[in-house]
């Protein structure tokens, strides 16, 4: 009872906006503007229509979901390492950081998009040319992030790390990256959301499959409840991948999070 | 088995924390440093941790002048809040520093469990330090240092931060084990009584920069204990002796 309350507290304002939404849809009967139930049971006819044997994804969900989270997740994945590899390294050396902040400061500030001409160029159309925008995007964040909280680890842990006589790799392992992790970790999210941004605009600009592919189709075919569908989903897999995020995140450093709290 | 010799030192801003320290530590032995706030108690102590270079004088650990962190040397740091790792539960912040003694994962766990008994937390060692309280997590400290078997411990203002029960209990702990192992104990306070009760020597430093002001030794009977020591006219009489020295000084 209690729980079904907390529940009903969470999401009255977004069933009210989706009536309210769905209200003046059906009033105003425009073509762009579908009502959300019918978007809802686009979203289900094309992606979630397949047989129980592969939890009712269609072929098409297949086609779609397939390339484009796993461009997703390698991009991001190749992110993650790179960033929290090269920000420890930046953090740990006041000579690094200095040489290297101008470089950061200009990359971080060039537009990811911006760069996919280039990329079609380098890597021509499909996935490398997907995963390299994804990548180049999502790297900051966690570049940026890490780099900071390597640097704001406290000063007092390395005393006593340096007094207890543990190695480098040690310090390194069990005091600057779990003092950096929080940080590190905050970074990871904010470029699982580029990571998404930029996994559309490639699809969007190459040629190809996944979701992009599919807006872009129904674009042309002009079927703008599809278009909406497409949109929809988007939404949902990033309300998907930041849930998943978030569990990891309290599964491994939520010790952090209670000790803050 | 600590010496000392006209030990200064000047941060880059010119403030002059210390000058012309002279001090020796015989082995076993427990001395307390006191000294108004602020007289560069814990900048000693840093140079003697080989954390922090003095500008002038040496250090001598064994006959070997301190250049770096020496081996055998612990800390008990004043603020147990960031000295210990909060993603490390109480047993794994204590089982770390024993990489140092080369024991295998599991038998550091089992000394790490061991050194937690000794110091009254066995029942907190799966416990990470922010679940505990002030004394707990301090005495979790004392643990990882005694646990790392130091030749050489030292303490800075470590139980300045609890409650006066915990405070004398922590002190009985400390004499407890100061026998170990044949550590020697220089013990950084603020509280002149403390330093009388734990102390086989006071040493009062001047205020900035700091100096060696008087150098007493205290003869009390052993084993001390709160109330009777504490009532000892000899007791009383040092502490009225320190308490002078540090309102001269």
């Amino acid at each position: 009872m209690k729980a079904a309350r907390r529940i009903a507290g969470r999401v009255w304002l977004a069933v009210l906006l989706l009536a309210v939404w769905e209200l003046a849809a059906r009033t105003a009967d425009d073509l762009y503007f579908p009502p959300p139930t019918e978007i809802a049971s686009a979203v289900r006819e094309l992606w979630w229509s397949g047989p129980a044997s592969r939890l009712f994804l269609s072929d098409k969900a297949l086609d779609d979901f397939g390339p484009s989270l796993t461009h997703l997740l390698v991009g991001w994945a190749l992110a993650a390492a790179l960033g929290i590899a090269v920000g420890v390294a930046i953090g740990l050396s006041r000579v690094l950081a200095e040489l290297f902040d101008p470089v950061l400061q200009v990359g971080r500030a060039i537009p990811p998009p911006t760069l996919i001409p280039f990329f079609m160029v380098v890597f021509g159309l499909g996935t490398d040319m997907q995963v390299a925008t994804i990548v180049f995007g999502a790297v900051w964040p966690v570049l940026l992030n890490t780099v900071d909280g390597v640097r704001g680890v406290d000063p007092l842990h390395l005393d006593a790390a340096r007094v207890f006589g543990l190695s480098r790799t040690t310090r390194l392992f069990r005091v600057v990256l779990p003092a950096a992790a929080p940080k590190a970790a905050a970074g990871l999210r904010v470029a699982l959301g580029f990571a998404l941004i930029l996994m559309v605009i490639a699809e969007l600009m190459g040629a190809g499959g996944g979701i992009g592919a599919h807006l872009n189709d129904a674009e042309r075919g002009f079927r703008p409840v599809e278009l909406w569908a497409g949109i929809a989903l988007l939404g949902i897999i990033g309300y998907v991948l930041n849930g998943i995020f978030l569990l990891a995140e309290r599964r491994f450093i939520g010790h952090h999070r209670e000790r803050q709290a | 088995m600590l010496e000392i010799k006209a030990l200064g030192h000047t941060y880059a801003d010119g403030h002059r924390a210390l000058t012309g320290i002279d001090l020796g530590l015989e082995r076993g032995e427990l001395v307390c440093l006191v000294g108004p706030s602020g007289c560069g108690k814990s900048t000693l102590l840093r140079c003697i941790a080989g954390l922090q270079r003095p500008t002038e004088g040496t250090v001598l650990l064994e006959g070997q002048a301190v250049e770096r962190v020496p081996d055998g040397l612990a800390v008990v740091f004043q603020d147990y809040t960031r000295s210990l790792f909060p993603w490390l539960s109480v047993r794994d912040n204590v089982a770390l520093v024993l990489r140092r003694r080369g024991l295998a994962r599991a038998a550091r766990r089992a000394a790490a469990e061991e050194a937690l008994e000794a110091v009254g937390l066995a029942a907190a060692a799966r416990k990470y330090p922010w679940q505990l309280s002030g004394g707990m997590q301090q005495r979790a400290a004392i643990a990882r240092a005694l646990a790392y078997r130091p030749q050489l411990l030292l303490m800075d203002e470590p139980f300045g931060s609890v409650d006066a029960q915990t405070r004398e209990d922590l002190e009985d702990l400390l004499l407890s084990v100061r026998g170990d192992h044949g550590m020697t104990i220089l013990l950084v306070t603020h509280d002149i009584d403390e330093s009388v009760y734990v102390g086989d020597r006071v040493v009062v430093l001047t205020g900035a920069p700091g100096s060696v002001h008087t150098d007493l030794p205290v003869r009390l009977p052993s084993p001390r204990d709160q109330i009777g020591t504490r009532e000892d006219p000899a007791f009383v009489a040092l502490r009225a002796e320190v308490g002078r020295a540090v309102r001269r000084t």
